[in-house]
């Protein structure tokens, strides 16, 4: 992020924007689903997903909302920051891809929630607290029906396994993002309001590691990693998924929908 | 009671007694072969208008202004979909594969609403869709609740009570256009101006021109006609105009107070023809959209299959 707001804004309101774009962004991304899946029943079943991440997006906009010195109401902080202001990791805004790669991300995201929202949900901060443990539910959902597609993809046809592979080899550099501490993360911990998100990582590799195996598919051994989300530093697709979303917002400044 | 004694004639008589009495007809029972077909166009069509309406409404799903405007319309996306989820199902009960109905969507063969060949150009078009499309089709619907297949009535009453509220948050987010600047004000009346008569030609042809109009109202499985479920939407939408300050692009369009309902000018059959015919902006892309994806999603089924195959292999082997 931006040195100068970086500073201006509070761990607090910073650590909670961050957690508001993840969520965001990848619903964005989620959309592009929501009449393309598969077959109507995967259209439906995106769908349900993609509206769990608007949701908590909109849950962590709203507080940090609140927190916000500028009084920016939660749509402002969604539609009217530009990329450098904007937070998640890399791995939420990556594009759609085809569907085993879509369901890839799920995949390894949806153990990762698992693991930190029940962290998060003991948050010493209860507005965040609460916003985990609701999240939390839904993201059990989500990874019985993500790990159930890598079962069916990866011990599937050859033709599926192979793109699934090829999903996870593309990702896999994203992910050790997911593990690291940004500054505010690293301010707030001593008070208990976030989680470690290193100390996820062997829960998160025993789970990811199991099913990847019951599903016949290797765990990529890339060299490669990128990291930059959280300090405003994106993909270059980053832009345009902002230029979509936040259209009307700057097309008609000012305006109440 | 034995069918096999009946002949078809002394069958078909018990049917329409049961028709007149106002008894559903249920899937084991015996039914006409028309009877059959006809309810089968007219489901499959129904479902792949839902299906289809999924894309012009879709096609704002990214650029939504608020948050919360963008989860109302993901939901309504989504819903839509479950309704052509309902209605393959009810086709199915007499017979009809969902495969062979969605070829028959990509070959040409099988329609949907033709106002979903008109394209969303802003973001008022989605407000006005909720309006006026799900208002249309819940007139129709309302209709087809009492229709005598029982597996469609049953999930008209279901579809209903969704689209009621799509109808609602459509006109919500019209009510904050014409609230708000002008050129908000301006894009609601010019999203009126290209849906209202597209909305009108939902009813369909008039009730003097209807193909499959006599045989479905004998049969029940229409309970009213084109033209009087028209009067019936106009009536109920015209005071909802009012209320927005809206004006609707119709200048025969007054209150008749011996009829008790709104006199309107006439339709542009004319476009109407074209557009179902194939010359709507948007009739190639839903078609191709609708294919591209279900083609793209081939090999996703294909592993599907494979895999639930071996899971069987499996358990054989273990049993
Ligand atoms: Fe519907
Ligand atoms: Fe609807």
């Amino acid at each position: 992020m931006n040195e100068a707001i970086k500073t201006e804004q509070s761990a607090l309101l910073n650590f909670v924007l961050a957690e508001a774009d993840d969520a965001l962004i990848l619903g964005q991304r989620l959309i592009e689903w929501c009449y393309s899946a598969p077959y109507l029943e995967e259209d439906l079943a995106i769908s349900n997903v993609c509206l769990d991440y608007l949701g908590r997006a909109n849950n962590f906009y709203e507080y940090a909302s609140e927190l916000d010195t500028r009084k920016r109401s939660a749509d402002q902080l969604a539609m009217l920051r530009d990329s450098r202001e904007f937070s998640n990791l890399l791995i939420h805004e990556l594009p759609i891809g085809d569907f085993a790669f879509t369901m890839a991300r799920q995949f390894v995201l949806d153990v990762f929630y698992v693991e930190y929202l029940a962290v998060l949900m003991d948050s010493t901060d209860d507005r965040i607290a609460g916003i985990a443990a609701k999240s939390a539910k839904e993201c059990d959902y989500h990874l019985r029906r993500s790990r159930e597609w890598i079962l069916r993809l990866g011990d599937g046809t050859e033709e599926s396994h192979t793109r699934l592979q090829n999903g996870l080899n593309e990702l896999w550099g994203y992910i050790p993002e997911l593990f690291m501490q940004s500054e505010a993360e690293k301010q707030l911990m001593a008070q208990g309001v976030c989680a470690d998100r290193a100390a996820l990582q062997p829960a998160w590799d025993a789970c990811v590691n199991e099913v990847l195996e019951q599903a016949t598919l290797t765990r990529p051994d890339v060299s490669w990693k990128v990291s930059g989300g959280r300090e405003g530093i994106h993909t270059e697709t980053h832009g345009y998924l902002l230029a979509d979303m936040q259209f009307l917002q700057r097309a008609y400044p000012g305006q109440q929908w | 009671m034995t069918h096999f004694e009946l002949s078809d004639a002394e069958l078909e008589q018990r049917f329409q007694q049961r028709i007149d009495d106002e008894q559903k007809i249920e899937p084991k029972d015996w039914m006409p072969a028309a009877y059959r077909k006809n309810l089968i166009r007219q489901i499959s069509q129904h479902a792949h208008s839902e299906v289809i309406g999924m894309q012009p409404e879709g096609n704002w799903l990214s650029r939504a202004p608020t948050l919360q405007r963008k989860m109302i319309l993901l939901a309504k996306v989504q819903d839509e979909g479950g309704h052509g989820l309902y209605l393959y199902s009810a086709a199915e009960t007499l017979g009809a594969s969902r495969e062979e109905m969605v070829d028959a969507l990509h070959e040409g063969r099988a329609k949907y609403a033709s106002i979903f060949n008109y394209p969303t150009l802003t973001w008022a078009d989605i407000g006005t869709i909720g309006w006026l499309v799900d208002g249309a089709a819940i007139v129709n619907q309302i209709s087809l609740q009492r229709t005598s297949y029982g597996p469609y009535a049953r999930a008209m009453v279901r579809i209903c009570k969704e689209e009621s509220f799509h109808q609602r948050q459509g006109y919500e987010s019209l009510i904050a256009l014409v609230n708000g600047s002008d050129e908000q004000k301006a894009m609601a009346q010019d999203a009126l101006n290209r849906w209202w008569w597209p909305s009108l030609m939902m009813f369909g042809p008039h009730d003097a021109d209807s193909a499959h109009s006599g045989q479905s109202m004998k049969w029940k499985i229409k309970r009213k006609s084109n033209d009087s479920l028209r009067q019936d939407f106009v009536d109920q939408t015209v005071p909802q105009a009012d209320f927005l300050g809206l004006h609707i692009p119709d200048e025969e369009l007054k209150w008749n107070e011996e009829r008790g309902h709104y006199d309107f000018g006439e339709i542009d059959w004319e476009e109407f023809a074209r557009v179902v015919n194939g010359d709507g902006m948007c009739n190639r892309d839903r078609v191709r959209h609708h294919k591209k994806a279900q083609d793209d999603g081939a090999w996703v089924r294909d592993a599907l299959r494979a895999y639930e195959q071996k899971k069987r292999a499996n358990a054989e082997k273990a049993a």
